[in-house]
């Protein structure tokens, strides 16, 4: 090798470079010692969702937005009743945020970070199923309070019992099951459907559900297609094709953000939607992004009472206010499910402080948020499932119209949580398969 | 050729490592395990680097020690560290002993392309099974060793433990192979094949060694990583995973056995904290470090280590 007179000599810029990174590293790692236990007036609340990436823009930011907004509206003690006192029993919240991005084991290696060196008091976050699917146990193991805000799996309970991990959000089989039951209702003579779901978990299990739900509902429903385009492909060209010429009376589509958005766009150019239902069960949050696109009658849901859906209360009303002051765009529904999370733990906060007479610590708090039922700008949420770690609330399905160039909402039905939602110790598939015929909405 | 130390600095340098582990904040130990399982990974890319080839594809073996692990806990009730090991180390000689067939008679970008391929075959397959939970993956039985089942609080360490063992042995052994003559052979290879096919050895034969090698050192730090993180998703056998492998080792060097380890912390570390401090901008941080490093130590982070004679007679 050459270089032989090389050997302990190094250029500067070689020196420099290496000092810089290991400055940096040093630095990073000494800027951040295992923080003493924060003082007793304050709550330290690890946030943690999608900064970067396609799940940023739709359900991400909007989030993070509704999180500043209510922390500092808890912390100010400026919320209507019945949040109007301050801080979580008194503590002022001081929250970290975290981008979710980078899968499954990045995710699990930060949140270790969130709570070991951080010493936050609880968690709250993660959008993507798998994410939440991992977290589970980490949570679990570190005795850490961890609510999980968004993401839709309903596997995360019903395959384990935890103590320290809640949902305080629906899971996404009453998404699909009361989509089911809404087009029934719209179409009593249903003959023909057709799926365009994405090519990954959250696409299958939605498809599935509305699947089987249909199947049992109404068996003679002829299932036309099923495409299951790539996640973030942004070209639905042949699949688009394919659904056209299979004819179907009604398309379903569980895609979400971006994609979604496509493909409203391009089906729409194509004429789609002329001859055929659309049925989009996240296609709230692009209705006012898209409000002069989207084709007048389509089916849209919120994942729950969220958005428009919400049912007016003072509460909803000043959060759609102040949010729309502050950030000059409705709140979408993953800004309603991050304001319900943490609306929870102060809820459970409050109750258990209350119990006691004095600062709760995690146990009593988890212990309170168990089954417990409180309040949020999308009404009442109940802790029901997964003995008491699962939220249930009503579904909600409109038709999207456009009123004096107003996007609103007709035809609405609202489903309670009972008729949509399996009942506690139950899995989502054997529900729908076995009693889901039986279970009335009335 | 003058006496090694290496051996004795590595076994030094984990053993040290070992203790360290026992006093270190939780965090630190996982960081820790980690980067020795996506070291090992590398470790074996850089034997393939060193002949002249570049896998893009380490994710599919990765990907398949990870799903193994899962798999038979979850599915076979085999939770056994020492067996459900021996089962990675099987299925990655299996698979990879086939597909080296192909693959040993490709170099350069056709190399790299194939073996890229072949990883996102896997990637295709897990996100179709919904019964291995598609793209959300699954959760992993809790891991137990010959029968004794560690406290769920002390399984961060003891996981620890284990990286660090095998993480030793796979760095003796491989030190020593890059010393023997099959080790140089593949920096001969890199240099002129034609010279070394005449000297009477076959290229082929020896890349299709090194790919197997390589493969079960993969399998090993997806193992690792299933073993640690708890969940397993397809994830690991994406094409940017793999390509994270290559930036390890980029940013290591190819110089010496031990550098993939101090890549992959380094890089662990950087990343760790840049999301901390910059939740917005965290990919810059670690962009930017990335760059000054192939910008100004192109052979990696461990040539700035001062050379040892018999090294530059290589």
């Amino acid at each position: 090798m050459a270089g032989r007179k090389n050997v302990r000599n190094y250029s500067p810029v070689q020196l420099a470079t290496a000092s810089i990174v290991c400055l940096l590293t040093a630095a990073l790692c000494l800027g951040h010692p295992p923080s003493v236990r924060a003082d007793e007036g304050t709550y330290k609340l690890g946030l943690v969702t999608f900064l970067s990436g396609a799940a940023a823009g739709p359900f991400g930011v909007p989030a993070r937005n509704a999180a500043e907004l209510i922390i500092e509206a808890i912390n100010a003690g400026t919320l209507p009743s019945p949040y109007d006192s301050k801080g979580l029993a008194g503590m002022t919240i001081e929250s970290t945020i975290i981008d979710e991005a980078g899968g499954g084991t990045k995710q699990v290696g930060e949140f270790r970070n969130l709570v070991q060196r951080r010493n936050v008091d609880a968690v709250i976050g993660y959008i993507s199923s798998g994410d939440c699917l991992a977290i589970a146990p980490v949570a679990e193991e570190l005795r850490a309070l961890t609510i999980f805000f968004d993401c839709g799996t309903p596997r995360i309970f019903e395959d384990n019992d935890y103590k320290y991990v809640f949902r305080t959000g629906p899971t996404s089989t009453m998404d699909n099951v009361a989509a089911a039951r809404y087009i029934l209702e719209l179409k009593p003579n249903l003959k023909s459907v057709s799926g365009m779901n994405q090519n990954y978990a959250w696409g299958f299990d939605s498809w599935n559900d509305f699947k089987w739900a249909m199947g049992v509902l109404k068996p003679d429903v002829d299932i036309k297609t099923e495409q299951f385009p790539k996640l973030g492909a942004g070209q639905y060209g042949s699949e688009i094709s394919a659904v056209m010429v299979s004819r179907a009376e009604v398309i379903h589509s569980s895609f979400w953000g971006g994609d979604m958005e496509g493909l409203v766009l391009q089906g729409a150019a194509r004429g789609l939607f002329d001859n055929s239902q659309g049925i989009f069960t996240c296609g709230e949050t692009a209705m006012f992004r898209l409000s002069d696109q989207i084709p007048e009658g389509t089916i849209i849901g919120g994942r729950g009472p969220f958005g428009v859906f919400a049912p007016a209360s003072p509460l909803n009303d000043w959060f759609r206010k102040s949010y729309m002051d502050r950030f000059g765009t409705p709140p979408t529904y993953p800004s309603y499910k991050m304001a319900q999370a943490i609306l929870g733990l102060k809820a459970a906060v409050d109750k258990a402080a209350a119990a006691k007479n004095g600062k709760p610590n995690k146990e009593e708090i988890a212990a309170a948020l168990k089954g417990l039922e409180f309040q949020a700008p999308s009404g009442v949420v109940r802790m029901s499932l997964g003995k008491g770690h699962q939220a249930v609330q009503e579904m909600v399905y409109g038709q999207f119209t456009k009123k004096n160039g107003k996007p609103e909402i007709y035809n609405v039905r609202r489903y309670p949580a009972e008729c949509v939602n399996p009942p506690d110790g139950v899995k989502s598939e054997d529900w729908i398969k076995n009693s889901l015929k039986q279970t009335s909405c009335n | 050729m003058g006496s090694d130390r290496t051996p004795i600095f590595l076994c030094a340098a984990l053993l040290l490592l070992l203790v360290v582990g026992l006093f270190i904040p939780n965090w630190l130990v996982f960081l820790f395990t980690i980067s020795m399982a996506k070291g090992l990974v590398v470790l074996g890319l850089i034997l393939l680097m060193r002949t002249g080839l570049v896998s893009f594809g380490q994710g599919l073996y990765y990907c398949l020690g990870g799903y193994i692990v899962g798999i038979s806990g979850q599915h076979w009730g085999i939770t056994d560290v020492a067996l459900v090991f021996l089962l990675v180390v099987l299925a990655a000689t299996l698979l990879s002993s086939i597909l080296g067939l192909l693959l040993c008679r490709y170099r350069e970008i056709f190399f790299a392309m194939l073996t890229m391929a072949f990883s996102m075959i896997l990637y295709g397959i897990l996100v179709k099974s919904e019964k291995l939970g598609s793209t959300d993956g699954f959760i992993i039985a809790q891991a137990t060793l010959f029968g004794w089942q560690p406290e769920v609080e002390a399984s961060g360490t003891w996981i620890f433990a284990l990286a660090v063992i095998i993480t030793l042995v796979a760095l003796l052994v491989m030190h020593l192979y890059f010393r023997s003559p099959m080790g140089f052979g593949g920096e001969a290879i890199r240099e002129n094949e034609i010279r070394v096919e005449y000297l009477g050895v076959s290229p082929r034969r020896l890349i299709y060694i090194k790919y197997v090698v390589a493969a079960v050192l993969a399998a090993f730090g997806g193992a690792i990583t299933a073993v640690a993180a708890g969940h397993v998703d397809p994830e690991m056998a994406f094409w940017a995973t793999s390509g994270e492998f290559v930036f390890i080792a980029l940013l290591g060097g190819t110089l010496h056995v031990a550098a993939p380890l101090v890549g992959a912390f380094l890089i662990e570390i950087i990343r760790t904290i840049a999301l901390d401090l910059a939740p917005y901008t965290w990919q810059m941080i670690l962009g930017g470090s990335l760059l000054l490093i192939i910008f100004f130590l192109p052979k990696g982070l461990w040539s700035l280590l001062p050379k040892r004679r018999e090294e530059e007679g290589l």
